[in-house]
C-alpha cells in the first residue's frame, strides 16, 4: 500500500525497465482484475477435469465399462469414444491429457453430448445461452434501477407510510426463495385465479415464430421472458432496495453531506452528487455477489416456467447425467457470471477512483 | 479467584455476550417478534412430531380435502393430513441448514478474523481464495456436485454446504475484524504480546459474537435456499417428511395445476417462507444493534 505510493511517482528505482514494466502491470487495476479472472477460470476447470477424470467411479469410467459390458466393443475403441464425447484424449497420461482438455477448452470445444448424440456442447449452449442472459439480465436491471429509486426515497422519507410498506415487502420478498415465488405465481396467476396463460408462455418464443429483430418476435420474447423477469425482480428488488436505503441513511451523515448544506447548495444537487453517488458505489460490489446469485437461481426459475434458457438445461443434463453437457454449461454459466463480475468491477473502479489507486481496504 | 481471570474464562466471556445480545434483541420489536418465530418453528419441528404423528395411511375419500377441524391444513393426493406433515417435516430442513451455517461461520470466522489481523500475504492468499470461490455461483456448483457425488445423507448434504457457503461470510467477518483491529484494547493486546492465538479468539471473537451470530442466521437462510433447490431438482434422494420433499412431490405428480391441491403446495411453501422471514427479521434486528445511525431513528 504505502511502498507503492512512495515509489510510484518517478522513475528513479534500480528495477530497470523489466521491473518498471512489472510494477507498472500490477499496479494496473484492470490488469490485476484481469489476472484474478483468469485465475477463477482455471481454478472451475480444474475442479470439473477432476470430477470428470479422476474421482473414483468418474463418468468416463463409467461410460467406457457400459460401451465394453453392454454393446461388446473393444476397450481401446470404447476409450476413442470416451475420447472423443469428453474432448480429453484418454491415451496420454493424465498431465498431458489435462494440458489437451485445456487446449479444446481454449479453443471452444467442449466435447459432445452423451445423451444426444451428434449435437455439440458448443451448439446448446449457442442455442440457449442467449435467453438466460437476456430474461436474467433484464431481472438485474429492472429491479436494480426499481430498487435503487426507491430505496433512495425510503431513506428521505424515513418512517412515512413508503417507507414502512415498502420495508415490510422487501422484507418479505427478499427471504422467500426465487424459485417458490416463481411457483407461486404459476399455482396463483395462472391456475387459481386464471390471470395469465401460463402454458402458452412456456419457452423462449412461441413455436413457428422466426427468430429475428422485428416487432412481432422482440413482442414475442417479452411476453415469454415476463414471468421468469418478474421472479428476478420481485425476488432481487427488495434486496436493492434496503441496501440502498441504508447505504443512504450512511451517507447522508456524513461530513461532506452537511459541509454541502452549509454551503447552500441546491437540494437535488446534493441528493444526486453528494448523497445519491456515495451511496451508489457499495451496491456494485453487491452487484458482483448478486449477478452469480440470481444466475444461480435461473437454474430453478427457468424449470419452473419452462423457459427455454441454459439454466433449464444445465437442470436437465444434471436429471439426466449427461455430464458432457453438464459440466459444459456449467462452465459458461462460471465464465459468464465472472465475465459479469469484471466488468462490474471495472466500472466500480471507473466510478470510485480511490480504488483503483491500489489501496485496498 | 481474582476478577481478572474471571474476565479471562471465554466461556462465561461468551455466555455474557450473548445475554446482551438478546437483551438488545428485545429492543427492537420486529426483530424480537423475528425471533420468538425462529423459536416457535423450532419447538414446532422438534418437539411438535411427539405430539403429532406423521400420517401416513392412504384416504382415497379424502383426497384434496378443504382445512376442516380434523384437518386444519387439509389433505394431500393420498388423503393424507398436511398438518401433520408440515409438523413433522421441518426436522430435517432446521438441522441441514444448522450445520451448514456452522460449518461455514467457524471457517469464516477463524479465516476470516486471522486475515485481517495478521495481514500481508495471510490476508492476500485468503482473500484471493476467497474472491475466486465467490465468484463461482454456488447453487449450479453444488447441483453439479451433486450429479457426481450421492447426496444421500442430510449430513453430508449440510457439511458439504457448509463448505461451499463461508466465502461471503468470511468476508463480511474480515471487514467487521479490521475495525475492530484499529481498536485501543486491541491495541493494548498486541503491545502486551499476547500472541496471534490469543488476541484472535479471546479479543476479537468474543467482540464480535452478535455480528457472528448475524452471520449464522445469514448462513442458515441460504443453506435452506440450497436444499430446497437441491430437491426441487431431484438430486436429494431424501425419502419422508421434509419441506422442501413436500414442494417437489407436488411440482412432480402436477399437483400445483390442480385447482384443488392450493392447501397442498402452499403449505409446505409458507413454511419455508415463514422460517426464512423469522430469520432474516431477527438478523435485521441484530443489524440495528450495530449501525448506531440506524438505531438512533428508531
Amino acid at each position: 500500500m504505502t511502498t507503492t505510493a512512495g515509489v510510484s511517482p518517478s522513475q528513479t528505482t534500480t528495477g530497470g525497465d523489466s521491473g518498471a514494466f512489472l510494477r507498472t502491470v500490477w499496479n494496473s487495476y484492470i490488469l490485476r482484475k484481469l489476472f484474478r479472472t483468469f485465475i477463477t477460470i482455471f481454478v472451475v476447470t480444474t475442479i470439473i477435469f477432476f470430477l470428470i477424470r479422476l474421482l473414483p467411479g468418474n463418468p468416463i469410467e463409467i461410460y467406457v465399462n457400459q460401451l465394453v459390458v453392454t454393446y461388446g466393443i473393444p476397450y481401446h475403441e470404447a476409450l476413442d469414444q470416451a475420447a472423443a464425447l469428453f474432448a480429453i484424449d484418454l491415451n496420454q497420461p493424465i498431465g498431458l491429457q489435462y494440458l489437451s482438455y485445456l487446449q479444446n477448452m481454449v479453443k471452444g470445444n467442449l466435447g459432445m453430448s452423451v445423451l444426444s448424440p451428434g449435437t455439440s456442447v458448443t451448439e446448446v449452449i449457442v442455442r440457449f445461452l442467449p435467453w438466460t442472459l437476456f430474461s436474467v439480465g433484464m431481472g438485474l436491471l429492472i429491479s436494480f434501477v426499481i430498487g435503487i429509486t426507491l430505496g433512495v426515497m425510503m431513506a428521505y422519507r424515513r418512517d412515512s407510510l413508503l417507507d414502512h410498506v415498502l420495508t415490510v415487502f422487501s422484507s418479505i420478498m427478499s427471504s422467500v426463495p426465487d424459485f417458490l415465488v416463481g411457483l407461486m405465481l404459476v399455482v396463483w396467476l395462472g391456475v387459481q385465479w386464471k390471470v395469465l396463460p401460463i402454458a402458452a408462455m412456456r419457452g423462449a418464443y412461441s413455436s413457428g415464430m422466426q427468430p429475428g429483430l422485428n416487432f412481432a418476435f422482440i413482442q414475442d420474447a417479452f411476453f415469454h421472458a415476463a414471468l421468469p423477469v418478474s421472479t428476478y425482480v420481485l425476488t432481487s428488488v427488495g434486496f436493492w432496495m434496503l441496501s440502498m436505503k441504508s447505504n443512504t441513511i450512511s451517507a447522508l451523515g456524513e461530513d461532506y453531506v452537511t459541509v454541502a448544506k452549509a454551503r447552500g447548495l441546491k437540494e437535488s444537487r446534493i441528493t444526486s452528487a453528494y448523497v445519491g453517488r456515495n451511496a451508489m458505489l457499495p451496491m456494485f460490489t453487491i452487484l458482483t455477489i448478486r449477478i452469480g446469485f440470481v444466475v444461480g437461481g435461473s437454474l430453478l426459475v427457468e424449470q419452473i416456467f419452462e423457459y427455454a434458457g441454459i439454466g433449464r438445461m444445465l437442470g436437465q443434463a444434471i436429471g439426466q447425467r449427461d455430464y458432457t453437457l453438464m459440466q459444459g454449461i456449467f462452465l459458461i454459466i462460471t465464465f459468464s457470471v465472472i465475465t459479469a463480475n469484471f466488468f462490474a468491477d471495472i466500472l466500480y473502479g471507473w466510478l470510485d477512483p480511490r480504488i483503483k489507486v491500489g489501496a485496498q481496504e | 479467584m481474582t476478577a481478572q481471570s474471571v474476565s479471562n474464562n471465554p466461556l462465561r466471556r461468551i455466555v455474557s455476550s450473548i445475554g446482551t445480545s438478546l437483551r438488545l434483541l428485545t429492543y427492537n420489536r420486529v426483530g424480537f417478534i423475528g425471533f420468538l418465530a425462529v423459536v416457535a418453528v423450532v419447538l414446532l419441528s422438534y418437539v411438535g412430531p411427539v405430539f403429532i404423528p406423521l400420517d401416513t395411511k392412504t384416504k382415497i375419500d379424502l383426497i384434496y380435502h378443504t382445512p376442516s377441524m380434523e384437518h386444519i391444513l387439509g389433505t394431500d393426493h393420498q388423503g393424507r393430513d398436511i398438518w401433520s406433515q408440515i409438523v413433522n417435516g421441518g426436522k430435517g430442513v432446521i438441522y441441514v441448514a444448522f450445520l451448514a451455517a456452522l460449518i461455514s461461520t467457524i471457517i469464516a470466522v477463524t479465516f476470516g478474523t486471522l486475515s485481517a489481523f495478521v495481514g500481508g500475504w495471510l490476508d492476500n492468499l485468503i482473500m484471493s481464495l476467497t474472491d475466486i470461490i465467490l465468484t463461482i455461483p454456488q447453487f449450479p456448483l453444488l447441483a453439479v456436485l451433486a450429479a457426481f457425488v450421492s447426496l444421500n445423507s442430510l449430513t453430508f448434504l449440510g457439511v458439504l454446504m457448509g463448505l461451499l457457503n463461508w466465502p461471503a461470510l468470511l468476508r463480511a467477518i474480515r471487514s467487521q475484524a479490521l475495525s475492530l483491529k484499529q481498536r485501543d484494547f486491541i491495541e493494548a493486546a498486541r503491545a502486551l504480546d499476547l500472541g496471534t492465538w490469543h488476541i484472535v479468539f479471546r479479543e476479537m471473537v468474543p467482540n464480535m459474537m452478535p455480528y457472528i451470530i448475524v452471520s449464522f442466521t445469514l448462513g442458515m437462510t441460504s443453506a435452506v435456499y440450497q436444499q430446497a433447490g437441491l430437491v426441487f431438482l431431484g438430486l436429494v434422494p431424501i425419502s419422508g417428511g421434509n419441506w422442501s420433499v413436500m414442494i417437489q412431490l407436488a411440482w412432480v405428480r402436477g399437483a400445483i395445476f390442480s385447482k384443488d391441491s392450493v392447501w397442498y403446495i402452499m403449505a409446505p411453501i409458507l413454511a419455508i417462507a415463514i422460517f426464512q422471514l423469522a430469520l432474516i427479521t431477527m438478523t435485521r434486528s441484530l443489524e440495528l444493534i450495530f449501525n448506531p445511525r440506524l438505531r438512533s431513528n428508531e
